[in-house]
């Protein structure tokens, strides 16, 4: 059996738009069932930009370490200082330099560098700045990740997807604000006590403060927030009647290192 | 010419005789069949036996605290056996990355979609209901190096 030119470039032309129409025909014959089946909740919080205000006048040491705590409870994050089982006892250099920090405190000269200065108020310099994953419109994170783990959702929230960490560490270089956290060793022995509505991570992955997606989802605020007693306020920046939009435009306020232009949005009112 | 033969460097008169015989055969053949017998050895160790096949487990003090007729999975029984996994891959595709978190299953039902706290819910029992067919047909998925199984915590309450 033999064709003639004019035959083979027709075949050939032919079985091209069926392949390149193809998959879609199949598509719209057969949508995808089950990504038909999800929604979103319909009790869950919803913004176009959430971001956080966190008021130093108001925040003393015992509410932000309640802060820290809930946070950790919630999140199951572990601390490598004190270990289930005594025998699993870390060296204390590694105890710091592997922790797990998903809220954490420090004072202004490390969480505002650039702005201190010998003479800084008595007042500020004995601050401890609560400080978090600062959910940056421009986040340098998810600019180099390299499997897309860390995204930016339409919300403004800066997720991680623990599935798809391969564990580069490219993102904790590219954070300013140290905000990330490798977890160098299985994390369960250091957990207290596990809440079983949230998984673990496991040797591997890099983890941070996600605004508590979990809880948005069902329409709570951030654990952080609800024991915070009005000092961390919590709410959508595109909104201009929101909170956090009245109290930035009632008081001066100031942010981690904007000039690196990652935009956090996390708002310090010192 | 007879017996002569020729290749690439000229003609021969004879072909060099080669013995047609295997050297040291009984060794060779000794070791055959030892090596042949080890690695037929599980073959033979677990002729006549067949491996149970598994039996998953559905007597979970949740699932028997529901009626009969309430005692039904997010989709039918023959869909979840095959396709479970595909299912629970798209769940956390959608729920990480677009935060659709609402599962409309069999019958029109809402789900939270939720490994953790929706499937192990009801399926409080993973070493029998999960662990079993997994370890059967050799499979270890990812899913507990970071979801915790609340059948220990279950376990240790009591």
């Amino acid at each position: 059996m033999s064709i003639n030119r004019r035959e083979f470039i027709r075949i050939a032309g032919l079985s091209t738009l069926v392949g390149l129409g193809g998959k879609t025909a199949f598509e719209l014959l057969f949508p995808g069932q089950l990504e038909a089946q999800l929604a979103p909740l319909a009790t869950g919080l919803t913004a176009q930009r959430w971001a956080m205000v966190v008021d130093m006048r108001k925040l003393n040491g015992a509410t932000a370490k309640k802060c820290i705590d809930i946070c950790n409870r919630v999140h199951n994050v572990p601390n490598l200082a004190v270990p289930n089982d005594p025998k699993v006892k870390m060296d204390p250099a590694d105890v710091n330099r592997w922790q797990i920090k998903w809220i954490w405190t420090d004072h202004f000269h490390n969480s505002f560098p650039g702005q201190e200065h010998a003479h800084v108020q008595d007042r500020v310099k004995a601050m401890n700045f609560l400080l978090l994953c600062n959910q940056c419109d421009n986040p340098p994170c998810v600019r180099v990740c390299p499997t897309q783990a860390t995204f930016r959702r339409p919300d403004g929230i800066v997720m991680m997807d623990m599935h798809r960490c391969i564990g580069c560490r490219y993102c904790m270089a590219g954070c300013p604000y140290g905000s990330r956290s490798f977890n160098w060793r299985d994390p369960r022995p250091f957990i207290k006590e596990e809440n079983p509505a949230y998984p673990t991570r496991e040797k591997g992955v890099v983890e941070k403060c996600d605004f508590c997606a979990e809880r948005l989802a069902k329409g709570q605020v951030p654990a952080c927030v609800e024991v915070s007693g009005g000092a961390l306020i919590f709410g959508d920046l595109a909104d201009a009647k929101s909170k956090v939009r009245e109290t930035l435009k009632a008081n001066f306020t100031i942010r981690r290192k904007p000039e690196l232009g990652s935009n956090p949005q996390v708002y310090y009112i010192v | 010419m007879g017996d002569n033969y020729k290749n690439e460097f000229g003609v021969f008169g004879e072909r060099p005789k080669v013995e047609k015989k295997i050297y040291d055969a009984k060794y060779i053949f000794a070791g055959l069949v030892i090596f042949f017998a080890l690695v037929t050895l599980p073959l033979w160790k677990n002729l006549g036996k067949a491996m149970p096949a598994p039996v998953p487990k559905l007597d979970t003090p949740v699932i028997q605290k529901l009626a009969e007729k309430d005692r039904k999975c997010v989709m039918s029984t023959a869909y979840m056996r095959a396709n479970h996994m595909t299912l629970l891959d798209d769940w956390r595709t959608e729920v990480v990355r677009s935060g659709k978190r609402d599962f409309v299953g069999l019958g029109g039902t809402k789900y939270n979609a939720s490994l953790q706290n929706t499937c192990l819910e009801c399926h409080s029992n993973k070493a029998q209901f999960c662990d079993q067919c997994h370890n059967y047909v050799a499979v270890t998925p990812t899913c507990w190096g970071c979801h915790l199984d609340r059948t220990q915590k279950l376990a240790e309450a009591k």
